[in-house]
């Protein structure tokens, strides 16, 4: 009979036994080695069932397919842009994905995304770690002017978002703010008021640190309205 | 030579005070500080991340690339010439390769994975610091690992086995130096090297005590790991 080592939310190292036994089944962040499913990250661990996930607690955002993420604009080229979506090689946002527009080859291409842009877009494609395509078609697709970035583990995302939205709507609602959440860890805050906007960013933060803890939505609701007072 | 006591009291098979921390870098991916008698190494962690030269990189997977280095007022106090020497490069060489076999880096194609250990004070058995160091901070730094790395210089001074030796022992005549590292759950040795002449039976003799030291030594890389992000 399988035997389970860990409780839910317990926080594990790699190389740790999680379980022993062919009752449980590896998901991400865990491996089976003959009987044993062994962590591979540091994170907490996720029960589903017989499934045994890790959710990571640090690491880089690794893209996927249909993936929405905040990228920066960093290079044009004749065929299209260079946009850093926060993994070790660009992407690239081809003539044809960039805009609705039919755009003219060898027009001025910084009419549509120049250096530095901040765009919110979508992985259209990952063939590979060097061949990334990322296309601005789709609903809320847009270049983001204005208001500032902040950078938080990318598994964490799930949680400033919250169920439906509950989190991020939350914020966005208490603070007048608008924000962007990419999955690459990427959040864009834009407020009309810098000190709503400075509150907004704090909330985020203490999500990243306290993502595992109980009741956040309740907590940050809390602390949003006790530095709106 | 017989010997009968340690310089400094210790027990023969007794390490030296171990202190280590999590995340001392702010910047990098992931930093850890390993902290054994007087050494003390500083890891950081960068990446994954793009790798050049471009002919270096691996198609199929990533590669870890480790740099040791002794900052130049750490040791005796006498001018370092700045810059790797023939030791440092080859003490990062055996740490990539006693880090490598526990890495999975199957999901960072055609990229580099940097970790950078620096010895702000050294004693003796600084490379099985700065590995111990280097393991906490991959951890850290969120990197797919297999399993975790301890290591710790054993030797024999004399006719008796010590664990852990410290400057003084090891400059002893006809010492002799081992450092060996060890993976966590498997117990596989990732780093074997030594200097000196010595017996088939005291080879064996030290690689059960380092097996049981770096046993502890993995239980205080654990705890350090596990209390950075206990809240």
């Amino acid at each position: 009979m399988g035997e389970l080592k860990v409780k839910e939310k317990e926080i594990v190292v790699p190389g740790e036994i999680l379980a022993v036994g062919m009752d449980f089944l590896p998901a991400g962040g865990t491996f089976r080695e003959d009987d044993n499913i062994i962590a591979s990250q540091i994170g907490v661990v996720n029960l589903n069932g017989r499934l045994i996930k890790i959710i990571p607690l640090s690491g880089k955002y690794i893209p996927r397919r249909d993936d929405v993420v905040i990228g920066k604009v960093v290079d044009l080229w004749l065929n299209g842009w260079k946009v850093d979506i926060g993994w070790a090689y660009d992407a690239n946002l081809s003539l044809k994905d960039a805009s609705e527009d039919f755009i003219e080859k060898k027009s001025d291409l910084t009419q549509y995304f120049s250096y530095g842009d901040i765009v919110l877009t979508r992985i259209s494609e990952v063939n590979g770690s060097k061949i990334i395509d990322v296309a601005m078609k789709g609903p809320g697709l847009r270049k983001l002017i204005g208001g500032r970035i902040i950078t938080i583990v990318p598994s964490k995302v799930p949680r400033v978002i919250g169920k439906q939205g509950s989190m991020i709507n939350l914020i966005k609602e208490l603070t007048d703010c608008k924000i962007f959440v990419g999955q690459n860890g990427r959040v864009w805050v834009n407020g009309l008021d810098p000190k709503k906007e400075l509150i907004a960013v704090e909330a985020i933060r203490k999500i990243d640190e306290e993502s595992s803890s109980e009741g956040l939505t309740d907590s940050i609701k809390l602390f949003i309205e006790g530095r709106l007072k | 030579m017989k010997l009968t006591k340690r310089s400094d009291g210790r027990k023969f098979d007794q390490m030296r005070e171990i202190e280590a921390k999590v995340g001392v870098v702010k910047r990098a991916d992931g930093s850890a500080m390993f902290k054994i008698g007087n050494s003390i190494a500083y890891a950081a962690v960068y990446g994954p991340r793009e790798l050049h030269p471009g002919h270096l990189q691996d198609p199929t997977r990533g590669k870890l690339r480790c740099n040791y280095n002794m900052m130049a007022f750490s040791g005796s106090g006498e001018r370092v010439r700045p810059g790797p020497n023939r030791r440092s490069k080859e003490i990062g060489l055996v740490t990539e390769k006693a880090l490598t076999p526990v890495l999975d880096l199957s999901h960072y194609k055609n990229m580099a994975v940097d970790v950078f250990i620096e010895l702000v004070q050294t004693d003796s058995g600084t490379r099985c610091a700065g590995i111990c160091a280097a393991a906490m901070a991959l951890a850290d730094a969120g990197i797919p690992m297999r399993d975790m790395v301890s290591a710790i210089a054993v030797g024999k001074v004399g006719d008796k086995v010590l664990v852990d030796l410290t400057k003084e022992e090891e400059d002893v005549e006809e010492a002799v130096d081992m450092a060996v590292a060890f993976t966590t759950r498997g117990g596989e040795v990732t780093l074997l090297q030594m200097d000196g002449i010595i017996e088939k039976s005291d080879v064996k003799e030290s690689l059960k005590a380092a097996r049981k030291a770096c046993e502890q030594i993995s239980k205080i890389q654990m705890e350090a790991l596990k209390k950075k992000y206990k809240k």
